[in-house]
């Protein structure tokens, strides 16, 4: 084991964890809002993912263009998956919500198979961005660090919203207290529409990431990742922004070296190395690195 | 609430009498495909039942059931293979295992122990989260088994898994514990043990201040629904004559739920009927996916069906109530009587 190969996996990792941290952002925005963990989360990832594919193969858009296109896909989806699924249950008690977006999760996976076939596709991904570039020791694609400054990026425009502008502080009030904030005359629905925009539109650019760096995507693709962000999100601390962000890197860093320093046989476990940790996380910090105890309520 | 608990014995000898008169009928005169969706049925309800005493009694969620029924699968499986046929299939296996030949129903009951056993030790961090992550976390124990029955080549097979199993299940089988699983969970239901789950649902912190030690009797609910899921994964394997690492995906987790779920939480009719009504569903909906060649069309339209029902009826079909059904069904004899 020398140094340049540590560094690779560290980059991996950290490329690994961008995407994460994308994606559990999201679900942290939705839960720390309605309490609700969004499972068809991972499918808006998919969903961005073929949104991706579409914009290159179809339209030959050049890729700004495909970002903002997979931006608004996202955004719209999600949107739409609030407004039908989970607004006529407000209200219900917890698990409904939960039940209801394994269902909506079951059909946007069946609609998938059933619309572009459960069969893998290649993504093509315009030359420049498979370009080499030596960086400290280290040959890494031009995605990859599209990848984390992208992603960096996001995330900091999306700390930037929610810390200093009226939406981003109505967003929070909401966050905090859902009944007062309505009483104050904030539009929760309205609130809650654009969390799932917001959290949505991230998951679908992590989804754009996702296959221009493994270059397959398929109906399914979105089902471990989302778990696994979720895994993120409550490392970090569900309902924490800033907790998200570090639950991704934390995670997908863990999960690389995981993988990357120990004998290849072990390799199999990643999934049980991921979900163990949950449950080892939880144990120990049951509200996440940087979670407030909120839960216990009589 | 509920029937009063006197006349549950004698109406469920009856039942039992008149089911198994059916399931004879039925044994002798139905063809093999039909008795193995009539099975599949009854693995159902026994899931469905045992679910609904982890969900619906005590209220937590887990998903976990699958990764029960891969253990109990697994582990019925690998005692009930001859040697001989071990020594083919799994050359490495541990020699304290390679010997083994136990008859069916011990190894069932093994591979519900070895489910419960995973459901305790798994049980004691797990069930201190409450609700959503809970259920994040028995779903993350699918994948651990998952990924468990995939790289322990040794004794799993790995992703090949094991098949030519010999076909032990039929229709008495999986009717007798059937049987079993209502009859238990009924009776817990309308014990003290299960009032004091029921409370625990409603209000921990209430039950708890009354001096119900919740810790313990979420593990026992917890424990007790993972060794029902493992006899029944051990039924399962022995019916399908296979098992392998993803016999048993999250997809059926939610089947299982959504059973209890559009049941109403809690009422072991309600599980029976909902299991009854959408395993038929699922099962007449297949030639039709086949035929218009839309497969998948099936989970959408249940899927479709749960956001329907949690929408107008959010407390299921049911709720916890166990409703008479067969004075209803009697209704109409009666009134006819008194006219």
């Amino acid at each position: 084991m020398n140094g340049a190969y540590l560094l690779s996996q560290v980059a991996n990792g950290l490329i690994l964890g961008s995407m994460y941290a994308l994606i559990a952002i999201g679900f942290s925005m939705i839960y720390g809002i309605v309490r609700l963990i969004n499972f068809a989360h991972g499918d808006i990832f998919t969903i961005g993912a073929f949104a991706t594919l579409a914009s290159i193969a179809v339209i030959q858009a050049p890729f700004p263009v495909v970002l903002a296109i997979v931006l608004v896909v996202g955004a719209a989806v999600g949107l739409l998956i609030e407004r039908a699924a989970f607004r006529p249950m407000r209200g219900a008690p917890q698990v409904t919500g939960f039940i209801a977006s394994l269902a909506v999760s079951i059909i946007i996976e069946n609609l998938a198979v059933l619309t572009v076939s459960a069969q893998p596709r290649t993504f093509a991904v315009p030359a420049y961005l498979n370009r080499l570039i030596p960086l400290g020791g280290l040959n890494v694609r031009m995605i990859d660090i599209a990848i984390v400054l992208l992603a960096i990026i996001l995330m900091i425009a999306l700390v930037l919203f929610v810390r200093f502008t009226k939406i981003g502080v109505a967003m929070r009030a909401t966050a905090e207290n859902y009944d007062v904030a309505r009483l104050m005359g904030i539009n929760i629905n309205r609130m809650i529409g654009i969390a799932f925009a917001i959290g949505s539109a991230l998951a679908a650019v992590a989804g754009l990431m996702w296959g221009t760096k493994y270059g397959q995507i398929s109906p399914l693709m979105g089902v471990l990742p989302g778990l696994k962000a979720f895994v993120a999100a409550v490392i970090g601390g569900v309902g924490s922004i800033t907790g998200a962000v570090l639950g991704g890197y934390v995670l997908g860093m863990a999960e690389v070296l995981f993988v990357g320093l120990l004998p290849p046989e072990y390799s199999g476990y990643r999934n049980a190395f991921v979900f163990g940790a949950l449950i080892l996380v939880l144990l120990v910090m049951p509200n996440g690195i940087l979670g407030r105890s909120t839960e216990q309520r009589a | 609430m509920s029937a009063p608990r006197n006349t549950f014995l004698p109406r469920f000898a009856i039942a039992a009498l008149v089911g198994a008169a059916l399931v004879a009928l039925a044994d002798a005169n139905l063809n093999p495909y039909l008795l193995s969706i009539i099975q599949f049925i009854g693995l159902n309800i026994i899931l469905a039942v045992s679910l609904n005493v982890t969900n619906g009694f005590i209220g937590l969620f887990s998903l976990g059931h699958p990764a029960f029924m891969t253990v109990g699968g697994y582990v019925a499986a690998i005692l009930v293979i001859p040697p001989e046929r071990k020594a083919a299939l799994l050359p490495d296996l541990p020699a304290f295992l390679a010997a083994q030949e136990w008859s069916f129903l011990p190894a069932l009951i093994a591979g519900g122990s070895v489910a419960a056993l995973v459901a305790l030790i798994v049980g004691f961090p797990v069930l201190r989260l409450r609700g959503h992550y809970l259920a994040v976390a028995t779903l993350g124990l699918i994948f651990i088994v998952q990924s468990f029955a995939v790289n322990l080549r040794g004794v799993t097979r790995g992703a090949l898994g094991l098949s030519g199993l010999p076909e032990l299940t039929n229709l008495w089988w999986v009717y007798l514990f059937c049987l079993v699983t209502i009859y238990v969970c009924w009776q817990l239901k309308h014990s003290s043990l299960g009032r004091t789950m029921l409370a625990i649902r409603e209000n921990e912190l209430a039950a708890s201040c009354l001096g119900v030690k919740v810790a313990r009797m979420r593990i026992l609910s917890f424990v007790l629904g993972a060794f029902l899921a493992g006899i029944a994964g051990g039924l399962w394997v022995h019916l399908v004559t296979l098992i392998s690492p993803s016999s048993f995906s999250f997809i059926l987790a939610f089947e299982i739920v959504v059973m209890v779920v559009l049941g109403g939480t809690g009422s072991i009719t309600g599980a029976v009927l909902v299991a009854v009504v959408l395993s038929v569903l699922t099962q007449l909906l297949r030639p039709v996916e086949e035929a218009a060649n839309l497969f998948g069309a099936s989970q959408m339209i249940v899927a479709f069906v749960v956001l329907v029902v949690l929408i107008t009826r959010p407390k299921g079909l049911f709720g916890t109530a166990e409703p008479d059904l067969v004075g209803w069904l009697l209704r109409p004899f009666r009134k006819s009587k008194a006219a």
